[in-house]
């Protein structure tokens, strides 16, 4: 097993608040790997710090054994690490196709190559069919589809994905499941940022448990969530499974 | 199958767009001389429009200054030649590598310090300001008293790029060609895309890999250069530059006008805004001094920009392509509603 992404002691504090506090994990390739932790955990701020779009207040990220930490977003994005957005970012003017395009230009500067490339991100999560739709037609699901279409032409070795499940309904959630393990059996390593704990424990093969800022419990998800200090920090203290 | 579509659409819209130009060509041939230099300055703004167009309508990056670009082109071309005799081909030339590189001097310094979209926007118009009061006060360019091309003989002079005014339309004519099909080309190039990307999200395009930092100087640079071939032209065309014309905020409007009537962000837009705008500022003149109302060209203006702004927000030249496809989708409405099916 070995791994892709190192994350080490990486702290990060907004003036007196510190949003992430000493975390490590380590990221193993191939794998699915979920980001969990109640509201206001910090998920989200450690997203950031790897994905280039928050600097570390101090600690590392490895990227297959390079130093990555402050780099900005697009110099992360070219490493080889795409991310979504929680709150889905469609270019609004440009069509669903021409959204997936502009990833494969990090790595190619012509535009036949990028647009077959679109159409194979549209393909693997079943967009192909809305390619020349404008993004404003599409729905919720579609358009969260569309955000992991655009990274994937990036053609990443790691894929961010920020709450892509969040909002959608159950039978939504289990299409968007069954693309993510199948990228993930093309041999594509996913962190996942996820609140839908059903989701996570279906999806994922290991678990880091982020309680104010710090982690608490990782491993895979049948042990985490028997982990006391876990239900703890979701349910509050004195509550035993 | 789209791919073939495309194709075709692609292949259509060129040859509107020669059938356009050959029609306008046809117009300097046979026109009378009012409609000849008006129509020089319509194709100019077209094209000066269209480098406008190509920074806020392709890269989202504003400018109010863009008489700064065109300024610099044609005191280039004015300095080089009356000072110096050399051909305005090379000042031309000149003109575009100092323009360029202003703009980028300019964005980079902007963009390194964080200032972006409207504040960017109040720094051109800074700049062209300092710039304008600058070649103001400069004795060796003339100051206010301006530079003085000698009048045209009459005969065409190629490579001086001297001749009548039937030679400057077709002249303008080119550049405009070369700024309509130059802008088609960009926009379909991988840069189209990426910058289109940047316009729509800055912050998602750097997720996607787009170096926005350099590419933003690079919209700004090129849009700079080839305002500056147009100023360049345009200073031949009036045969005189004076600090408070070419590089007054008057131009810096006048250049934005086009694109913004005709529809920005469109490779037709700023000609077809050039051609309703323009003519109706000098007719509207034409019209107030012989009714004895000054300003009723100004007036004017206001009222095409505000109906422009209020009834088609987004230009007269989407609004005509989406008529015309309302006008096709009607005669097949039967194939229109079945692709509406399969979506």
């Amino acid at each position: 097993m070995t791994t892709l992404l190192d994350v080490k002691n990486l702290t990060r504090s907004f003036g007196g608040l510190v949003a992430v506090n000493d975390v490590s994990f380590a990221l193993a390739k191939g794998q699915i790997t979920a980001l969990i932790g109640p509201n206001g955990a910090g998920k989200t701020t450690c997203f950031n710090l790897v994905a280039g779009a928050l600097k570390p207040t101090s600690g590392q990220v490895f990227f297959q054994g390079q130093s990555i930490e402050g780099a900005p977003p697009e110099n992360v994005c070219r490493m080889g690490i795409a991310r979504t957005f929680q709150i889905v970012r469609p270019m609004r003017d440009m069509s669903v196709l021409e959204n997936a395009m502009v990833g494969a230009f990090s790595w190619t500067r012509n535009v036949s190559e990028a647009r077959s490339t679109a159409y194979e991100s549209l393909e693997s999560v079943g967009l192909v069919g809305k390619a020349n739709a404008r993004t404003d037609q599409l729905t919720m699901s579609d358009r969260k589809m569309l955000e992991v279409a655009k990274a994937l032409s990036t053609r990443p070795k790691l894929l961010l994905l920020d709450e892509v499940m969040a909002g959608l309904r159950p039978t939504e959630a289990v299409s968007v499941v069954q693309v993510l393990r199948k990228l993930a059996e093309s041999g594509l390593t996913i962190l996942l940022v996820e609140h839908v704990m059903r989701i996570v424990m279906e999806v994922a093969s290991t678990v880091v448990v982020l309680h104010h800022g710090a982690k608490i419990a990782e491993g895979c998800p049948k042990d985490v969530v028997a982990d006391p200090q876990v239900l703890e920090s979701y349910l509050g203290a004195g509550f035993h499974a | 199958m789209s791919e073939k579509f495309n194709k075709a659409a692609e292949t259509k819209r060129w040859i509107a767009g020669a059938i356009v130009f050959v029609i306008l060509g046809l117009v300097g041939a046979l026109s009378n001389s009012y409609i000849v230099s008006l129509m020089t300055i319509v194709l100019l703004f077209t094209f000066m429009g269209q480098s406008w167009n190509l920074m806020l309508g392709i890269g989202g990056q504003l400018s109010i200054g863009h008489a700064l670009f065109v300024g610099l082109g044609a005191y280039s071309v004015g300095v080089l030649y009356l000072k110096y005799g050399i051909s305005p081909w090379i000042g031309l030339l000149a003109g575009m590598v100092i323009a360029g590189s202003v703009g980028a001097v300019l964005a980079w310094l902007s963009f390194r310090f964080e200032v972006h979209g409207i504040y960017f926007a109040l720094l051109t118009i800074a700049a062209a300001e300092f710039a304008r009061i600058m070649f103001s006060g400069w004795e060796f360019v003339g100051a206010m008293q301006g530079l003085f091309f000698p009048a045209p003989t009459g005969e065409v002079d190629i490579s001086m790029l001297r001749g009548g005014a039937r030679f400057y339309y077709f002249v303008a004519l080119a550049l405009a060609a070369i700024g309509i099909a130059g802008t088609e080309l960009i926009s379909r190039s991988y840069l189209g895309y990426v910058w289109r990307a940047m316009r729509d999200d800055d912050e998602a395009a750097r997720a996607l890999g787009v170096r926005t930092f350099r590419h933003k100087i690079l919209v700004i640079s090129i849009s700079a250069a080839s305002a500056a071939a147009g100023g360049g032209i345009l200073a031949l065309v009036q045969g005189a530059i004076f600090p408070d014309s070419i590089m007054g905020m008057g131009i810096s409007v006048d250049v934005l006008i086009g694109p913004v009537v005709g529809g920005l962000g469109t490779a037709f837009g700023p000609l077809v805004g050039s051609l309703a705008a323009i003519p109706l500022n000098h007719l509207m003149g034409a019209l107030g001094d012989s009714l004895g109302i000054p300003g009723l060209n100004n007036i004017a203006y206001g009222v095409i920009l505000i109906s422009v702004v209020w009834f088609l927000p987004d230009g007269i030249w989407p609004a005509v392509v989406r008529g015309y496809a309302a006008i096709k989708g009607s005669l097949f409405a039967r194939p229109l509603k079945l692709r509406k099916a399969e979506e």
